[in-house]
């Protein structure tokens, strides 16, 4: 007698999928493809009368110059920080690996900002950095003028970048660390023991073996610069002085929120969508070419 | 089996009870009132509300704060469009426009007539009703928390250069504020150039100098107004605020650099500030231990002749789409915030301006604007009175005013930071000002405001 229940080969995959497909569709591809209607159209806020205008929001905005400085202070935010947050963190990563006294506090000690929310995280740096209190405070007594981030944009970008790679330093920091504990001691041992100093083993062994950390957290840091970095210059700077610090998430949330224009939001949020596409796709094509996986 | 048999018979004495105790008390009518302060000012609306809940028993209100105006208007909105709206809601003045396009309310002239309420119009004062009435005067919503702008000075620091009384001129502050800085104050006077300041510095400006800001009287008349703040009195005044800002005259002072106006002025930091009437009761509580101070009218320049300034805060909007039960104890709401008892309590405990004349009256009846803490604030008064609104002065009735204003902010900042010319900035501020207001036009085509 048989008795295993059988089904057909593809059934029992589709009803297993079915609840996972629902999800994905109703919190990512429905609103998805809202949004690139609502990109076609002129929405009014109440709702009642919609109009279709085609590609006309994305021309409005392409020829605004606010958006193109907007885009230009994005990928100036994304380069520094990310190059930033990086570095610091592996060269944090690279000491803390090596066997020194203390190095689990360190750890700890690091990966703490990561857990700390934008939002708290900015307020914190928006004392530090005031120009009037604490440590700027001190600066500018000796230079005066030299650090005003209310008016010259330069000094509010760097706070803001200051602040997002403070807290990416932490998330690097672990992977970094990880990536440093999986390779082989042996591997390192054997190198020391051919006469190569720190940094020879730095550069010629450990280094190549993470670049396949380095680069996926290159994508990751790039793609949450473009987005995550939202609460930290709304608290901050508001995306001013005078548009300075007007990152591309940042002028999406105050145009569709706060004046209502939610078709010029969604306009705007589908071209992020594609920058933040074609950045991923440039990584890895060009990148990734660089990066050995064992 | 069991277990469904004693589901039902729990279900079964649920509905007996309910039946049973619904003739004896019949539950009030709730309904949902959403509003935008938050911190001190919301507790006092949360007493509000329980003073109406046990002002009678057939309604019951219940107040939510939503934070702040920005997020109640987007919350409403998605409410709305999720067919969840509460009865009532606080919108900031520069929502105004939007909302008398949204179709989405009931107003409030028609609920009061509609439920039996006679409320006298004439009442409120014309500078207050008239931003948040029709061009024919019918009231659309009621206002709640008005305000307007004052200067506040330091006595103290005037006496320093010998004056008993506030600059009624600009040439005058310019000279004070000159004084004070050879006196030795690091900082005559404080202002900050974010997207809120349009309020005082350009919308209040204009007004009192019956300047337009936009075409069509400030947009009253039509969709199509445009700015046109690039080529009145406007210009001069911003010319002459960059000229003492060069001359260390003004300071810049915002939250966000670690001390807001407010702060340095009650701290005894700054001498001068322009802010709203309802900060009059944060300066008292926070001033420096026996600092003199006062406020009066924003100055004008000489020889001209001052008009009404415009009213600032939020008025309440009832929303359609709520059962005849509900828009009957939102009108009994509206009723009882009307009310100049209602008024008193709202002036004493905020700072906010009574919005009537008969709760004006009951006020200075009262002794309100006698005692200490509260004296001045009738100045207020006197500058949304000072002349009948004119085409100008009514008030701002612009689309995506929100987004103007943030415009307003960048320019000033970048005039500020000198990146660009007054000239250029208020050219440019004119110019992506009427892209916004060209947009809101294509968004409601065909439509004409009330």
């Amino acid at each position: 007698m048989e008795k295993r229940v059988t089904f057909g080969k593809w059934t029992i995959g589709i009803l297993f999928a079915v609840p996972q497909l629902l999800l994905i569709f109703t919190f990512f591809y429905w609103p998805a493809g809202q949004a690139v209607y609502w990109s076609l159209t002129l929405q009014q806020p109440w709702g009642g009368g919609n109009i279709w205008v085609g590609l006309d929001n994305f021309r409005s905005i392409l020829s605004n110059a606010d958006y193109w400085n907007s885009i230009t202070a994005s990928l100036i935010f994304a380069g520094i920080s990310t190059g930033l947050a990086m570095f610091i963190a592996l060269v944090l990563a690279a000491l803390t690996d090596r066997q020194l006294a203390g190095s689990r506090l360190y750890r700890v000690v690091l990966i703490w900002p990561y857990g700390i929310a934008a939002p708290a995280l900015a307020m914190a740096f928006r004392f530090i950095l005031a120009p009037e209190a604490g440590f700027m405070a001190v600066v500018n007594r000796v230079w005066p003028g030299f650090w005003d981030p209310g008016l010259d944009g330069a000094d509010a970008m760097a706070s803001i970048i200051v602040a997002f790679s403070w807290k990416y330093v932490g998330y690097n920091f672990i992977f970094f660390l990880a990536a440093f504990q999986a390779i082989p001691r042996s591997l390192i041992e054997a190198a020391a023991m051919d006469g190569s100093g720190v940094i020879r083993r730095f550069r010629d062994i450990q280094f190549p073996l993470i670049t396949p950390t380095i680069f996926f957290l290159l994508v990751i840091n790039i793609t949450e610069s473009f987005q995550d970095s939202f609460g930290i210059v709304d608290i901050m700077t508001a995306g001013g002085p005078a548009n300075a610090t007007n990152l591309m998430v940042y002028k999406i949330y105050s145009d569709g929120f706060k004046g209502l224009d939610y078709s010029g939001a969604a306009a705007q949020s589908i071209i992020l969508m594609l920058l933040i596409i074609v950045l991923t796709i440039f990584q890895f094509r060009f990148i990734e070419r660089r990066v050995h996986y064992r | 089996m069991t277990m469904i048999k004693r589901g039902l018979a729990a279900l079964a004495a649920g509905a007996l009870s309910t039946a049973l105790a619904m003739p004896a008390f019949a539950e009030p009518v709730k309904f949902d009132f959403w509003f935008g302060l938050s911190g001190d000012l919301a507790r006092v609306v949360d007493t509000l509300c329980k003073n109406f809940n046990e002002s009678q028993k057939d309604y019951e209100v219940v107040c939510t704060s939503q934070g702040n105006y920005d997020a109640t208007l987007q919350n409403t909105i998605a409410a709305f469009r999720a067919g969840k709206q509460p009865a009532v809601v606080q919108v900031y003045d520069v929502g105004t426009a939007t909302m008398m396009l949204s179709g989405a309310y009931k107003p409030a002239d028609k609920l009061m007539e509609e439920n039996g309420y006679k409320i006298d119009y004439a009442d409120y004062f014309p500078g207050i009703a008239r931003y948040y009435a029709t061009s024919k005067g019918e009231m659309l919503s009621f206002p709640f928390n008005s305000s307007t702008a004052l200067m506040y000075w330091n006595k103290d620091a005037f006496a320093k250069i010998g004056k008993t009384e506030a600059p009624k001129t600009w040439e005058d502050v310019g000279a004070d504020l000159k004084a004070m800085k050879e006196a030795g104050y690091e900082c005559p006077m404080a202002i900050n150039i974010s997207a809120n300041e349009s309020w005082q510095l350009m919308e209040q400006f204009s007004a009192l100098h019956n300047q337009p800001i936009a075409t069509k009287s400030n947009g009253y008349d039509g969709l199509d107004a445009r700015l046109e703040v690039n080529k009145t009195k406007f210009v001069q005044y911003v010319t002459d605020l960059k000229k003492w800002y060069d001359a260390g005259l003004i300071k810049i002072k915002s939250k966000d650099l670690g001390q807001d106006m407010v702060q340095a002025f009650a701290s005894g930091t700054c001498q001068v500030i322009l802010t709203s009437v309802g900060d009059h009761g944060t300066v008292g509580k926070t001033q420096k231990e026996g600092m003199n101070w006062d406020v009066a009218e924003l100055p004008v320049y000489a020889g001209t002749e001052r008009k009404n300034s415009l009213v600032g805060g939020a008025s309440l909007w009832v929303l359609s789409g709520k059962s005849d039960a509900e828009y009957k104890g939102a009108a009994a709401f509206l009723n009882f915030i009307h009310d100049p008892k209602t008024a008193l309590f709202w002036s004493t405990n905020t700072g906010y301006i009574p919005v009537t004349k008969s709760g004006f009256d009951y006020m200075k009846s009262s002794g309100f604007y006698d005692k200490a803490p509260y004296k001045g604030r009738e100045v207020a008064i006197a500058s949304l009175t000072a002349s009948e609104p004119t085409e100008i002065t009514r008030g701002v009735r612009l689309g995506n005013f929100t987004q103007i204003r943030a415009e307003f902010g960048t320019q000033m900042q970048a005039i500020f930071a000198n990146k660009v010319s007054v000239q250029e900035g208020l050219d440019t501020l004119v110019k992506n000002g009427d892209a916004i207001l060209d947009r809101f036009q294509q968004t409601y085509p065909g439509k004409t405001l009330p």
